[in-house]
């Protein structure tokens, strides 16, 4: 088809328009798109840009709060002001179906893209964390995905510069088919450095810099249509190519040419490319473009309107510069050996006119194209799933309890979602830059040191999808309770989040009340520790093997600060003799927990004991157990219960533990239940009177479990290992299942 | 003393290294662009680790040809100071100033973790403040800094007393085990003949920063300062 | 028979060659700036035994499409010569 011939019904169909969309498209225009129209609306209300299915219950999330400079929607990415004239802009995104096509350059692409949202904004990141899903560990397609998605993670991070700090790997069979791969970032500017997303100023230049425009990441499905062209092979979309040397080089010529004061806005190209941004740019600034596309560099001859729009290439930037000072922005990318051409100007009609040798191809509202504006919203069904009833019905007295402990113990360190991630993560550079904290002071969250300062930034990501599954609206409270927890548990103060909200089809009513829930629980935990949503993702259509979904998975990343750096606190026992105590309760639960899971094979129940407001309690007497220097070290009781967490405070120095179980609880559940609201502490023997009053001043139940040993684990006085052997397993599970290379 | 840290394209640790010479050891230090011919009188030069030109190709092949890196090798071979850092060491190898190569790690894989460091020389300008029983704690990252040169070269490096580091274990033993990327007799740092070229993978300057809680490789920077200063 | 197939495997030419456009730009440095579009792919080498020359196409053809290149971003091209 022409790029100007006029479209039909089916067009707009094959493009994945509904016909009331197509409606309203010829309603908004007052006469029927030509085909390059037609593909910039489809590609503009899909719903990776205009968030048609989610945006109505993501508006019901708490999104104000005092420290808040950029609120959800409103920039790139969400940024918080940390004091002292400091502010930090961080988002997470999916990369979830390139990496399941090609995973290396699938991962590394998303990598890119993450840290574009940051920097655009003029802030320079400073950490990277990521949140990945796979299947089954053993099946080899897992193992070449595993491969390729960390390697491509860590290839496109390390020349990029940015240390990785932390994340989360979890396997689960509901991944098989579909991994799920989510980055974050982090960056940091000075407060009013700002740069917006905007395009304003009639006359004013639009540059694009950077890399040259290939047919990349042309939405596949809708174009590889006969209707578009006849040649098929060499119009076939291509995969997205990531070039981290490229993206270093954005970056540092990002921030000086902001310096010059000569930008009005600036927006990286990530999904559908030059028309995203041309529209969205102009939308917040009220004012539209003209653009000539012959002018835009391009990598391969021939290419039609819609492909330069669509295509995803890499590594590009769309800048409005103002008038006059064309050549200050031009010496900076000149210096950085980049490309910037001016592809045209603002214009006042609110209107994006593409030309191509002086003809106008395309010519459409930039409102109308984007959330917020003209896009559709769809208020979907929604249902509660059978499976969620019979999950209640689960007993823990229906379980028999294992004679010998110390095997499931051992079961439980060799199991992958508990080992050691160091295969993963020891190919990430987590040091460059020299401000990663946790190196030499492990703790339940990263901190680095934002320099020149005595702060710190906390970052975690966290979510137990199992937990999700089993109760959606309390799993992701639990997600963003852990969260806040870590963060609490290193001595930072929880300050927002943001959300990569991982789901399967949002047109099934039970996948869509995953969803539903997942939001009512997110809100409600965000209240409570008042950590507003600074934004995010949403990624649906993740479907595994029988064509079901994946585990629902909301990937809370939230941001904590620490005004001072020397209030940090790390997860190793400092010393034996020293004393082991457990704040919050024991329960005699097992739900949804690693050991029932995979020792005992058993999937249907519900998420585990969690409270909100106890949590919430929970924290402060933690944060003021910091505060007051009382503890040696904190880490809270997460997957695999508390035998797991004890064994991670011992490992780092080599000591042990010799702890007392409690007989109000099953041994098993004790042992290994992973009840929330909890958090293990040691402390020096002389500041036990200390610790006890300090405890008392607040309502939060806490035990002696016992004191920190040489080296032997040992339970109600029983060797269940040393921590010799247990770390040699621990730390090796990944090599012996992934191999050396 | 004046210290020059050299900005290639794709650099990463530039400012790593400015900051512990300026911040932690109040020195002065420039940033020298590739592009640049001038090397603003500096007294010592550092190539510093990321990945120049992307790592495309070879790492450091590319960066050997930047503009600057003529003035270097003038500078070098006159007897100036210069010392590489991780990529810096790659570059150095590329363009001849120190002996060997860096080839791929034996494992295939990226790398970054703390490992130990044995002096093997107190005869260099960058060791002469270390102990030679002493294990250093130092972080490495990298995927290509498996230590290669043949065997007359090995030869060489070892009857001239060239070889500045091994990898070794906490207790100082220098094993196949402790080895992070497969380098020939555990070599992960040596200088020229004329001693005033030294190239090293690891990273002294992510363990200089008390804040860190790792300070493990300010003894290489306090022995520059130290020889050049008295 | 045993045959040596020399095989080139090239990134596809629509798709971005990251390297190849680093290298090429480092051209002017080494005062070479009329080389243009530097691709930079892999020559592999092996050796087969075969009955046929058919048949030791048709199995390099396998090892080239299952491992030896990835067709999402990679093309190949192989010669077989008898020894």
């Amino acid at each position: 088809m022409e790029y100007n011939q006029l479209t039909t019904l089916e067009t707009a169909n094959d493009l994945g328009l509904r016909p009331e969309e197509f409606e309203r498209i010829k309603e908004i225009l007052g006469r029927t798109p030509n085909f390059t129209e037609l593909s910039i609306f489809s590609v503009m209300w899909s719903e990776h840009c205009s968030y048609k299915n989610s945006i109505t219950w993501l508006k019901t999330l708490p999104k104000d709060g005092p420290r808040m400079l950029a609120k959800a929607g409103e920039e790139n990415a969400g940024m918080v002001d940390l004091g002292d004239g400091i502010a930090c802009v961080f988002k997470i995104e999916s990369h979830n179906h390139p990496s399941a096509l090609e995973p290396y350059q699938g991962a590394a692409t998303g990598v890119g893209g993450i840290n574009r949202d940051i920097f655009t904004m003029g802030a320079r990141p400073v950490a990277q964390l990521n949140s990945l899903r796979f299947g089954d560990i053993n099946q080899e397609r897992t193992k070449w995905l595993i491969k390729g998605i960390v390697k491509g993670i860590g290839d496109y991070g390390n020349a990029f510069g940015i240390p990785t700090v932390g994340g989360e790997v979890f396997f689960d069979d509901c991944y098989n088919v579909n991994p799920l791969v989510n980055a974050m970032s982090a960056g940091i500017l000075e407060v009013g450095d700002m740069i917006s997303a905007t395009s304003f100023g009639v006359g004013n230049p639009v540059f694009i810099v950077g890399s040259a425009t290939g047919k990349d990441g042309i939405h596949g499905a809708a174009f590889a249509s006969k209707n578009i062209t006849e040649d098929s092979v060499n119009d076939l979309p291509s995969v997205q190519v990531g070039d981290p040397f490229q993206e270093k080089l954005l970056l540092e010529a990002s921030l000086e040419v902001i310096k010059t004061g000569a930008v009005i806005g600036m927006q990286d190209m990530g999904a559908a490319g030059i028309i995203c941004s041309n529209a969205e740019m102009s939308a917040k600034g009220e004012h539209g473009m003209r653009i000539d596309l012959d002018k835009v560099p391009m990598r391969q001859p021939n290419m039609e309107p819609f492909e330069i729009l669509l295509s995803e290439s890499q590594e590009r930037m769309l800048i409005v510069v103002e008038k006059g000072r064309e050549a200050e922005v031009q010496v900076v990318f000149d210096k950085w050996d980049l490309n910037c051409i001016q592809i045209g100007e603002v214009t006042a009609n609110g209107r994006l006119e593409y030309y191509v040798h002086d003809e106008l191809v395309a010519d459409v509202p930039a409102d109308d194209l984007v959330l917020g504006g003209g896009a559709p919203v769809y208020e979907r069904e929604y249902k509660e799933p059978a499976y969620f009833a019979e999950n209640k019905k689960f007993n823990i007295e229906d379980i028999t309890e294992p004679e010998d402990l110390k095997v499931a113990a051992m079961h439980l360190i060799s199991h992958p979602n508990i080992a050691s991630k160091r295969w993963v993560t020891e190919q990430y550079d987590s040091m460059v830059g020299a401000a990663t904290i946790t190196t030499n002071f492990p703790s339940d969250a990263a901190l680095t040191s934002i320099k020149g300062t005595n702060k710190a930034l906390a970052l975690t990501i966290d979510c137990n999808s199992r937990y999700v599954y089993a109760d959606p609206q309390k799993g992701c409270a639990i997600a963003v309770a852990e969260a806040a927890r870590n963060i609490t548990c290193a001595g930072g103060e929880p300050v927002a989040i943001t959300n990569c909200l991982n789901f399967g089809n949002p047109y099934v009513p039970e996948v869509y009340w995953q969803f539903v829930s997942a939001i009512k629980g997110m809100s409600e935990a965000c209240v409570k520790f008042e950590t507003p949503v600074t934004g995010g993702n949403v990624s649906f259509y993740n479907q595994s093997t029988d064509d079901g979904p994946v585990f629902p998975t909301p990937a809370i990343g939230m941001l904590g600060v620490l005004d001072n750096v020397e209030n940090r606190m790390s997860l190793d026992f400092k010393k034996a003799g020293d004393l082991i105590f457990l704040i919050g309760e024991n329960k005699n639960d097992i739900s949804s927990s690693e050991y029932l899971a995979s020792f005992h094979k058993v999937s249907a129940s519900p998420a585990p004991y969690f409270d909100l407001d106890e949590e919430y309690d929970m924290h402060q007497v933690v944060k003021q157990l910091i505060l007051s220097k009382v503890i040696e070290s904190a880490h809270d009781v997460a997957d695999g219960g508390l035998y797991i967490t004890l064994l991670e405070s011992a490992m780092p120095r080599g000591l042990g533990f010799d702890i007392e179980s409690d007989d109000e609880v099953r041994k098993d559940a004790f042992l290994f239940g992973e009840a929330q609201g909890r958090v293990l502490v040691s402390v020096k023997a002389d500041k036990e009177e200390e610790f006890v009053e300090l405890m008392a001043t607040s309502e939060v139940e806490f035990s002696l479990l016992g004191t920190v040993s040489e080296g032997d684990l040992l339970v109600d006085g029983e060797l269940f290992a040393t921590v010799q052997e247990s770390k040699e397993v621990f730390d090796n599970v990944l090599h012996h299942i992934l191999g050396q290379a | 003393m004046k210290f020059g840290v050299v900005v290639f394209p794709g650099s990463n640790c530039d400012q790593d290294s400015v900051d512990v010479l300026g911040n932690i050891l109040g020195q002065e230090v420039v940033k020298l662009w590739h592009k640049d011919h001038d090397l603003q009188q500096c007294d010592f030069i550092i190539l510093p680790g990321g990945f120049s030109f992307g790592d495309y190709l070879r790492s450091g092949a590319i960066a050997r040809f930047s503009p600057i890196m003529q003035e270097v090798i003038q500078f070098a071979n006159k007897g100036g100071y210069v010392m590489g850092i991780c990529n810096g060491f790659q570059i150095l190898a590329e363009a001849g100033l120190v002996p060997g190569a860096l080839l791929h790690n034996d494992h295939r894989k990226f790398n970054c973790k703390n490992i130990f460091l044995k002096p093997q020389t107190l005869d260099s300008l960058v060791t002469n403040q270390l102990g030679l029983n002493k294990a250093l704690k130092i972080p490495v990252a990298h995927g290509e800094g498996n230590y290669f040169a043949d065997a007359d070269t090995l030869k060489m490096l070892n009857d001239q007393d060239q070889i500045l580091f091994k990898y070794c274990d906490e207790a100082g033993n220098i094993s196949l085990e402790s080895n992070p990327n497969g380098s020939i007799q555990n070599i992960a740092g040596v200088c020229n003949k004329q001693r005033n070229v030294f190239g090293l993978m690891p990273h002294p300057e992510r363990a200089a920063d008390s804040l860190l809680g790792n300070q493990d490789g300010l003894g290489i920077f306090e022995s520059i300062l130290k020889t050049v200063d008295a | 028979m045993k045959f040596i197939a020399e095989i080139n495997v090239m990134p596809l030419k629509e798709i971005l060659d990251p390297q190849g456009k680093a290298v090429t730009g480092s051209m002017k440095n080494l005062d070479l700036a009329e080389i243009q579009n530097i691709r930079i792919g892999k020559h592999i080498t092996l050796e087969i035994d075969a009955d046929t020359e058919e048949i030791a196409r048709q199995k390099v053809d396998t090892a080239c499409k299952k491992l030896l290149a990835n067709l999402i971003m990679e093309s190949y091209e192989f010669e077989l010569t008898a020894v």
